[in-house]
């Protein structure tokens, strides 16, 4: 094992690296679509559950049939990375999407009457009182959608393109165990990294649930 | 886009072999066999764990494990280390569905109000009943939910199955990349997409099905 990373270390540390921008750019970009589109189920109630509905059925597409469907409506190159970074992004939205409303949701009216009545308005609300007060739930979505979609990447690989899923591949091809369990060690690493920066930044962000 | 593979006829005829039929069937097939291995396995652990309160550290990270391993390179192990066949699907398809499962039983017994379970010793319930009579149909929901995901995972990850050389509808995605013909992977893509959605309905009125009035609210 260690003589294999020794002798393949470049390939390995490539990997990763594109592992990691697969990964994590989904996440960046679904969060910052779910935020408005998890607020609008929030704010037109009648939207809440239709909103639900799609999400989980965006989410029950697999994620093979996904990465091949995407360059046929794309246009774009069967070996894109855009393919898995869209597919990717559309699992995180779907995920997300879900828990801001529901997370928006669970804030007590009471919180948000005080806030009216102490003068802010509608977006400034949205952003000093109801975001921080359902950041907890929040956070724990994101956490589940970045775990979810680091081990998703790899799939990519059936398609050319997939971090550390290409260690999985090469092994496979050459009946050779090292790069598979190689790459799984380090697919479950990067998840536990990730989550634990997550925990770290959320510790940080909501000083109050600790007092 | 172009339908013509997924609208051809003969594609639909289940006598010939890599028919939508056939391979619809064999994709079940293993998705049936993971499940129920799956939940032999994953049920009773979770159901003592819910209940003794015992060894809830499993429970809780079991989740977590389970979703960061990567499922093509567990997949792809298994069969290096025992060679081609069914076997070494099946076992990595079940270890995606036993986390799951444990999980959300766990979840689902330790959500349900403990005095409901305090008002049932008080009447004289030995624990054998408490558990099989108050605590699994209360923790029902629950478990559903973690049920019904682990079926739509499975369902996802047996498509990779094809990629290690079985069947399944995994064939029309990786025959159709591996011969640049997009019309069958696109009849590939679609056929998964909508066995996942209806599998997914199918288990939502089995849980309406099995979930006690009482538990649901719904009279």
């Amino acid at each position: 094992m260690i003589q294999y990373l020794q002798n393949n270390s470049d390939t390995v540390l490539a990997a990763l690296r594109q592992h990691l921008y697969l990964a994590l750019v989904p996440v960046l970009l679904g969060f910052v679509i779910a935020l408005p589109v998890g607020y609008l189920g929030v704010r037109f109630p009648w939207l809440y559950h239709p909103l639900v509905n799609t999400c989980g059925v965006l989410y029950s597409i697999p994620s093979l049939a996904l990465f091949v469907f995407l360059p046929v409506v794309l246009g774009t190159k069967i070996l894109s990375p855009l393919n898995i970074v869209v597919a990717l992004t559309i699992y995180t939205v779907a995920l997300l999407a879900r828990t801001v409303a529901d997370g928006l949701r669970s804030v007590d009216k009471l919180v948000n009457e005080a806030a009216t009545a102490m003068g802010y308005r509608r977006l400034r609300r949205l952003v000093d009182v109801e975001l921080p007060v359902a950041l907890p739930v929040i956070l724990a979505g994101l956490r589940v959608a970045t775990v979810a979609n680091i081990s998703l990447v790899s799939v990519g690989a059936l398609i050319g393109i997939g971090g550390l899923g290409q260690l999985f591949t090469r092994g496979f091809q050459l009946f050779y165990v090292e790069p598979i369990v190689v790459g799984i060690v380090l697919s479950v690493l990067l998840a536990g990294v990730a989550d634990l920066v997550i925990v770290l930044v959320q510790r940080a962000v909501t000083p109050w649930a600790r007092a | 886009m172009n339908l013509s593979y997924l609208l051809d006829p003969a594609h639909w005829d289940p006598s010939v072999s890599g028919s939508f039929p056939q391979l619809l069937l064999s994709h079940l097939w293993y998705v049936f066999l993971a499940l129920l291995i799956g939940t032999v396995i994953a049920l009773p652990i979770g159901l003592y764990i819910g209940h003794t309160g015992k060894g809830s550290f499993i429970a809780i990270n079991a989740g977590n494990a389970g979703r960061s391993l990567p499922t093509l390179g567990l997949l792809m192990l298994m069969v290096t280390l025992l060679g081609l066949g069914l076997l070494p699907v099946l076992i990595a398809l079940t270890v995606l569905v036993v986390p799951p499962i444990l999980t959300s039983t766990y979840a689902g017994m330790r959500t349900l109000d403990r005095r409901v379970v305090d008002a049932a010793k008080g009447m004289g319930m030995r624990p054998w009943q408490v558990l099989t009579r108050v605590e699994l149909p209360m923790a029902l929901p629950v478990l559903m939910g973690g049920f019904r995901s682990a079926a739509l995972q499975v369902v996802a990850t047996a498509t990779v199955a094809a990629a290690v050389g079985l069947g399944g509808l995994g064939r029309l995605l990786i025959d159709g990349l591996a011969v640049n013909d997009y019309s069958r992977v696109l009849a590939g893509a679609i056929v998964v997409a909508v066995l996942a959605v209806v599998l997914d309905l199918f288990l939502a009125l089995v849980q309406r099905w099995v979930v006690s009035p009482g538990v649901s609210g719904r009279f």
